[in-house]
């Protein structure tokens, strides 16, 4: 039986609940925080790995990212993936979502896949864009918001979310899908999967070389949008705080409630 | 190199969902009047589905100018080939400057994939869209890093300038009802070959209670709640002041209430003219998404959470003991009335 092939994407994120606020400043405290495979993504790789349990499934990671996104794909490898490809090289740097699209896209193109997975969106950039405009450039059918991945011969059903409903949706493969974190529980690696991941498996590294995509359309300069400034938030005014007893803090609220004609 | 002056017009992305307009667009719609205005153009309203033109009455009357409707029965239900490439043949026909669509569970499936497909860039979920003085350019600010920078994006050399704005953001403006607007059919012969997945079930989430983001007074439950049960008395209170529960995202990991309650980063933005939070420590992921509430109160036992960073009233203690006091008040005093 032909094997099937399924590509999980991949990003390497600051775990952005650990990101505190200096009281003083407003700015961010990077220092110490952990990088993590976006949440996400992670799901999207656990699904992979289930359809590998189960069907024999092969399954392979890639991720576009610095050198320290090597550490994002020993996790997937420990967790069972088969193979993994780091596409990474200064040029591809300062992408916003139609470069790094159409990056990892011409990267995907280099590979035999039926089935794409990304996460729905990063934790640190929220845009979920990427895996919808991954599709557009290879011209692919696209499920966003997955819920519940199911193979039904040569397609995959999926329960896909809205606000007020789910569409159960079949597509015929090769198509992509992007996975809510509410899919699945990830596994955890395992020692003999952590040995594997850097005694016998390699990460692949892909550079600028290796792509056939045009200048145009990667890094910065492939970057139709800029970032014109970025700034933390302004702190709104302090309010009044008071630590009364349970009768007071009730005629302390119905007094608030009164001034400001909601009673 | 592209003539950016061959660019012209506010267009908005309408969203309907049963052949009724989601509450966002008319946002946008507003919204997209108001640039327009700055850049002596007009708003044009692109309406996707099938036998919508009831549809048009009111979009007229939040400002739109002129209504695009493309009617085939495959668009009846959403679907992301047929929409995007509807939604791609319009804005390629119009050539607009702004494109504006909804960040739903729709528009940021529908939005990346139009953006790629025109060769243009994409902001995802603004919170502010304004118009550079100077340049003309649109500055679309949004959250990042899980709402802890704020980042404003440009797209300064390719059109249309594209963003998806985050529902409950932008005000609905006053409606004008005696507006009209040009209603123009635009014609694609082809839209049923480009459904290329089969919706096989639709199931719809049981709801029965008010939209958080439509609510003019939210109670707001997290995991200082304790239990499932003690959301009751958020419910209670909910019921004697006419609003609705909303909950924090531990509250709903925990499994005690919906998914649809969730305020937050990855929920709902909501603005209503009272939120209480009560037990929510106030995670910045939870803050983005209510701190623009017009009056915050705040019940917690620990002084030191940051919820108390954004209330307008804080009490420190136990909601659990406060709320049915608070609740019975209420009530006897809207007996009175």
């Amino acid at each position: 039986m032909r094997v099937l092939k399924v590509v999980v994407c991949i990003k390497q994120v600051p775990d952005t609940n650990e990101v505190k606020l200096d009281p003083v400043t407003g700015t961010l405290i990077r220092d110490g925080v952990p990088s993590i495979i976006n949440p996400d993504d992670k799901a999207g790789l656990e699904a992979a790995l289930r359809m590998k349990d189960e069907y024999g499934a092969r399954v392979t990671v890639i991720s576009m990212g610095p050198q320290q996104a090597d550490l994002a794909l020993r996790e997937a490898l420990a967790m069972g993936a088969d193979e993994a490809i780091l596409v990474t090289d200064r040029a591809f740097g300062g992408a916003d979502t139609w470069a790094t699209s159409s990056t990892l896209a011409s990267a995907i193109k280099k590979l035999e896949f039926d089935l794409i997975i990304t996460g729905r969106q990063a934790i640190d950039g929220d845009t979920a864009q990427v895996g919808p405009q991954i599709a557009e450039h290879l011209g692919l059918a696209n499920i966003s918001y997955a819920e519940d991945i199911k193979l039904e011969g040569d397609s995959v059903v999926v329960r896909r979310q809205y606000e007020d409903r789910y569409h159960v949706i079949k597509a015929k493969m090769p198509c992509l899908i992007t996975a809510l974190s509410e899919l699945n529980k990830p596994r955890y690696m395992t020692p003999g999967g952590i040995f594997d991941a850097y005694r016998e498996k390699t990460v692949t590294i892909w550079t600028r070389p290796d792509l056939d995509v045009s200048d145009s359309n990667i890094g910065l300069k492939g970057s139709p949008t800029r970032v014109h400034k970025s700034f933390t938030k302004a702190v709104k005014g302090k309010g009044t705080v008071v630590a009364l007893d349970i009768q007071e803090s009730a005629d302390f609220l119905i007094e608030k409630l009164k001034e400001k004609f909601i009673l | 190199m592209l003539n950016l002056n061959d660019y012209k017009g506010v267009f908005v992305f309408v969203q309907q969902v049963d052949n009724k307009v989601t509450s966002v667009s008319y946002e946008l719609v507003s919204k997209g009047k108001e640039l327009a205005k700055e850049l002596e153009t007009s708003v044009t309203a692109i309406l996707l589905g099938h036998k919508v033109d009831a549809l048009c009455t009111n979009l007229a009357k939040y400002g739109a100018d002129r209504i695009v409707v493309v009617d085939d029965p495959a668009l009846e239900t959403y679907m992301t080939e047929p929409y995007v490439y509807a939604m791609s043949e319009v804005v390629k026909a119009y050539n607009p400057e702004i494109v504006l669509v909804g960040a739903t569970a729709i528009g940021r499936d529908l939005a990346p994939r139009v953006a790629a497909r025109v060769l243009t860039g994409l902001t995802a979920d603004c919170t502010k869209l304004e118009i550079d003085p100077e340049t003309k350019n649109l500055m679309m600010t949004r959250p990042a890093f899980g709402g802890n920078i704020m980042a404003t994006i440009l797209c300064p050399n390719h059109r249309p300038q594209m963003a998806t704005v985050r529902p409950g953001v932008m005000q609905r403006s006053e409606i004008n009802e005696d507006a009209k607007a040009e209603i123009v059919h635009y014609k694609l012969d082809d839209i049923a070959a480009h459904i290329n997945v089969e919706i096989k079930e639709i199931i719809k989430k049981t709801a029965g209670k008010m939209d958080i983001q439509d609510a003019k007074i939210l109670i707001s439950g997290g995991r200082g709640m304790g239990s499932p049960e003690n959301f009751k008395l958020l419910d209670n209170l909910a019921e004697a002041l006419g609003g609705t529960i909303a909950s924090s995202r531990a509250a709903v990991d925990s499994g005690w209430v919906e998914k649809d309650r969730q305020v937050g980063q990855t929920g709902k933005t909501v603005r209503p003219n009272l939120y209480i939070a009560c037990g929510i420590s106030g995670a910045i992921q939870h803050l983005a998404g209510m701190e623009e509430s017009e009056i915050i109160i705040a019940i917690n036992k620990d002084p030191g959470a940051p919820i108390f960073e954004v209330a307008d009233y804080g009490i420190v203690g136990d909601a659990t003991k406060i709320l049915p006091v608070f609740t019975e008040q209420i009530k006897k005093l809207i007996e009175q009335k």
